[in-house]
């Protein structure tokens, strides 16, 4: 088989590590949290970022300022929220990826790579823009019944609390660091070895 | 007028000169001991730093455990053993009570004595912490994990268990001794006819090396002389071991005296290796006994008693060949094993000089038959033979010797108040260090066994008197540190302790502190009334019994109201924390209960017990400060007449939990 349907086969493959490794974590320290509490997002699911129980400890923290639970696989079993789509459907669309890709690698032709490299960044793109806009909910969609209800100082609105999605802020007494996580390296890796099977490519 | 005048000049130059004189006598002293310039710094953990070792200092009569750091002196913990401890509901709880259990039914209390770490081949392991109770004889078994004591043994045939609880080097034998001799078994019988009738049971327990469980191996069937201390032998010793002895005089009346008479006291060299060849022969007799073994399930979050009824009894008679005394310097008190297994050293605390025999001269003596007579059958070996040296007038009241690896003793005398390190091959003395004041037992941390560390060591003081602020009457208890990584010790820091703090082990930090325990896992939780979720809360009545399975959360209890309660109900609250995350405990008290409050670890299940008397609405709340919201943290019974149809209800915010 040729090099690059070889290196297009095992870029596809790749994105099989999405199915374990988180796309993005969410870290929080607090003065009480010395030991930070951790949130992985992965594509069907939340886990714990750093210590056993972090996300629940997080949902526990999150009520004090009227968030909604987090769509975590305990609260949609005890349902007490609605379970997050996208968990549904994005394992979906991996695997049609990872089909794609092999079945691409299979055919040969060099404009398949270049083409599964554009699908690769749309998804991405648009997984971005969900998931800031979930963010974005997350963080105002505020229970009226809070217990710590806080005002902007400077706009005088109440306080919105959506998580940074690249990079780090200050919400109350926690500092909120938000980064990619290895399944985005993952996905990269892929794009770049897709990239290089296109690159590679002999006519 | 001459005359007087006379004799007025006389008493004027009288008194002058007597002033003159007690200038020289002496004052107040200084009492800053070796305290060298730059002690300050060697003690001090800056915020937020940790200490580089524990050490586990005993709470005497507290009849706790306490855990300190060094060098910084700061209390950690005490771990609740043999008291009852109302702070943390320890021997209050339905959970915790058959702990305390004994023969003579529930003892509240405990004289704790002398802790000791795991062994695994001759080294501190970090598994587990024994430590033994005087008055009432008792082992205990703390975890080293969580911190909490998960066993307690009784001693049958025994009383004031002090030669304990010393560790072999693989853990494979915890030993006890009795310090006052009594009948074996126990009978009635005049106190004066003691001599030869009444024995000193030396108790062997083995340990489950997976689980850490206790069991009593054997007993031994001794003479009726008081065993005061032990140490087990180790590298070319290990296998034996070996107990001091005084009152061999067997008397039984004002000791102070009547057992001061002998000369010589022994050392009892127990070859425990051939006694249990000698059981797998089938040596020893199973004797009846009664006597307490209370174990904590870490899972169901419960003790139980169990009272055994039986112990294997070996009269030395029947184990030939294993037992020999070693004379030793008047009434000898400590009795400590250098690293090396070699030197056995005894302090005679009557006496002028300590007396270091030599391991290897014993097993000579013993193949040479070199005996001195015997003692109930039991041969005593020629001094001469197996004394490797006398050191000479150390000071004054020798009690215990620690070591380093250097080859270096370090003993304290309680008379004398100090401690003296001396190199044992040549028997010289060294350094010697005031301490403030009375020292009993010092520590090295890894004492007891081959590898101790050489930075630190602690003496353990019986009187403070101005060394603090005064307290009244009754003034702290304290230790003191010195650095020997030196040729001379340093004294470092004084430290107030709890209790008495009579023996110590310490051991650096690493080799625990990376595994201790966070929190309990809910999902391991098997309390028989533990819930898992809020939903599961729930209140039943069994006849005149209240059972309410109630749950802890920031920053609310589950129920919350409850009603149908009536006076003359035995209330059962069986309260679990549901949090999972580090240092989040909840407590928990109820106005008019007659018991101690709970304070209850994340995925932890405890009980405690309300008697309502009075009709009314009756509050409780959370005793630890949890949460932002601790202060909300509350809630109320409603009590209602004997007799009344009030249907028990029970709800959070106005709902059933979990509908």
């Amino acid at each position: 088989m040729k090099k690059s349907r070889v290196l297009m086969i095992i870029a596809a493959i790749l994105l099989s590590a999405l199915y374990i490794l988180p796309l993005w974590k969410i870290t929080l320290v607090a003065p009480q949290y010395p030991e930070p509490l951790g949130l992985n997002i992965h594509i069907n699911r939340l886990s714990d970022g750093i210590q056993f129980n972090d996300v629940n400890n997080i949902d526990l923290l999150n009520h004090y300022i009227g968030m909604t639970h987090l769509p975590s696989i305990d609260n949609v079993r005890k349902g007490i929220i609605e379970p997050f789509k996208e968990f549904t459907y994005m394992p979906i669309i991996v695997a049609l990826m990872i089909l794609l890709g092999i079945v691409f690698g299979l055919i040969g032709k060099r404009n398949l790579y270049m083409t599964w490299i554009v699908i690769l960044g749309l998804l991405g793109i648009i997984g971005i823009y969900d998931f800031s806009s979930w963010l974005q909910k997350y963080g105002h969609d505020l229970d009226p019944n809070a217990i710590l209800k806080m005002t902007d100082p400077v706009t005088g609105e109440i306080m919105a609390y959506n998580p940074p999605i690249f990079g780090y802020k200050e919400m109350l007494n926690f500092q909120v660091y938000s980064y990619p996580a290895a399944g985005t390296y993952f996905i990269v890796a892929a794009a770049v070895l897709a990239f290089f099977a296109y690159i590679l490519y002999k006519r | 007028m001459k005359i007087i005048i006379k004799t007025i000049s006389i008493l004027i130059i009288l008194v002058g000169t007597l002033s003159m004189m007690s200038c020289g006598a002496p004052t107040a002293s200084s009492n800053k001991g070796a305290i060298s310039g730059n002690a300050a710094e060697k003690v001090y953990v800056a915020p937020g730093e940790h200490d580089s070792h524990y050490a586990f200092i005993s709470g005497g009569f507290s009849g706790q455990l306490s855990v300190y750091g060094l060098p910084s002196g700061r209390l950690f913990r005490v771990i609740p053993v043999f008291s009852q401890d109302p702070e943390k509901g320890y021997g209050y709880s339905e959970e915790t009570k058959p702990m305390l259990m004994t023969s003579h039914g529930f003892v509240p209390w405990g004289d704790s004595h002398h802790p000791d770490i795991s062994q695994t081949n001759g080294s501190i392991d970090g598994r587990w912490i024994f430590i033994n109770e005087n008055n009432t004889p008792r082992v205990a078994r703390i975890s080293l994990k969580t911190f909490e004591t998960e066993e307690i043994i009784e001693i049958p045939n025994s009383a004031g268990n002090h030669s304990s609880s010393f560790v072999t080097e693989n853990s494979e034998y915890i030993v006890c001794g009795t310090r006052f001799a009594i009948p074996f078994p126990q009978r009635d019988m005049p106190i004066k006819d003691m001599k030869g009738e009444f024995k000193g049971a030396l108790t062997f327990l083995n340990v489950d090396q997976n689980t850490g469980n206790m069991d009593i191996a054997f007993q031994l069937r001794m003479p009726g002389f008081n065993y005061d201390l032990a140490h087990p032998g180790r590298g070319k010793s290990h296998g034996w071991f070996f107990f001091s002895t005084y009152n061999t005089e067997e008397a039984n009346t004002l000791l102070e005296v009547n057992a001061s008479q002998n000369d010589k006291d022994f050392i009892a060299a127990i070859n425990w290796q051939k006694i249990e060849e000698y059981i797998d022969r089938g040596a020893g007799k199973k004797m009846p006994a009664r006597y307490a073994h209370n174990i904590w399930d870490d899972n169901k979050h419960t003790a139980t008693s169990t009272m055994k009824r039986e112990v294997l009894v070996i009269d030395p008679s029947e184990v030939p060949d294993a037992i020999y005394f070693l004379p030793i310097a008047k009434s000898p008190h400590g009795c400590d094993v250098d690293p090396t297994g070699e030197y056995i050293i005894g302090s005679g605390k009557l006496s002028a000089s300590m007396t270091v025999h030599s391991f290897t001269k014993m097993l000579k003596a013993i193949e040479d038959k070199a005996f001195d007579g015997d003692a109930y059958g039991m041969p005593i070996l020629k001094f001469d033979a197996v004394n490797y040296g006398l050191l000479n007038q150390p000071g004054l009241g020798p009690l215990h010797t620690e070591f380093d690896t250097r080859g270096n003793g370090y003993t304290t005398f309680f008379i004398s108040s100090e401690v003296v390190k001396w190199n044992i091959e040549n028997l010289e003395v060294l350094d010697r260090q005031p301490v403030y004041y009375s020292v009993g037992h010092l520590m090295i941390p890894g004492g007891n066994s081959r590898t101790p560390d050489d930075k630190y060591l602690v003496a353990m003081n019986k009187i403070t008197k101005d060394r603090y602020l005064p307290t009244g009457p009754e003034v702290c208890q304290s230790a003191q540190l010195f650095d020997i990584s030196g040729d001379k010790m340093n004294l470092l820091l004084d430290f107030p302790t709890i209790g008495e703090p009579h023996y110590a082990a310490g051991c650096a930090a690493e080799l625990i502190k990376d595994k201790t325990t966070k929190i309990y896992r809910l999902e391991e939780n098997e309390h028989k009334y533990g819930v898992k979720s809020e939903s599961e809360s729930k209140v039943v009545r069994k006849g005149r019994e209240v059972h309410i399975y109630m749950t802890m959360i920031r920053s609310h209890f589950s129920p919350d109201n409850i009603e149908g309660v009536r006076v003359g109900d035995k209330v059962f609250f069986h309260v679990t924390n549901l949090e999972q995350d580090y240092d989040v405990p909840h407590g928990i008290s109820m106005i008019g209960a007659n018991t101690s409050e709970l304070l209850v670890m994340p995925g932890r299940t405890a009980t405690f017990t309300w008697e309502p008397k009075e009709v009314g609405i009756w509050p409780f709340y959370c005793t630890d400060f949890c949460s932002a919201l601790h202060q909300e943290m509350q809630g109320y019974v409603r009590v209602s007449p004997r007799g009344s149809n009030v249907p028990i209800s029970y709800t959070l915010d106005g709902d059933i939990p979990g509908e």
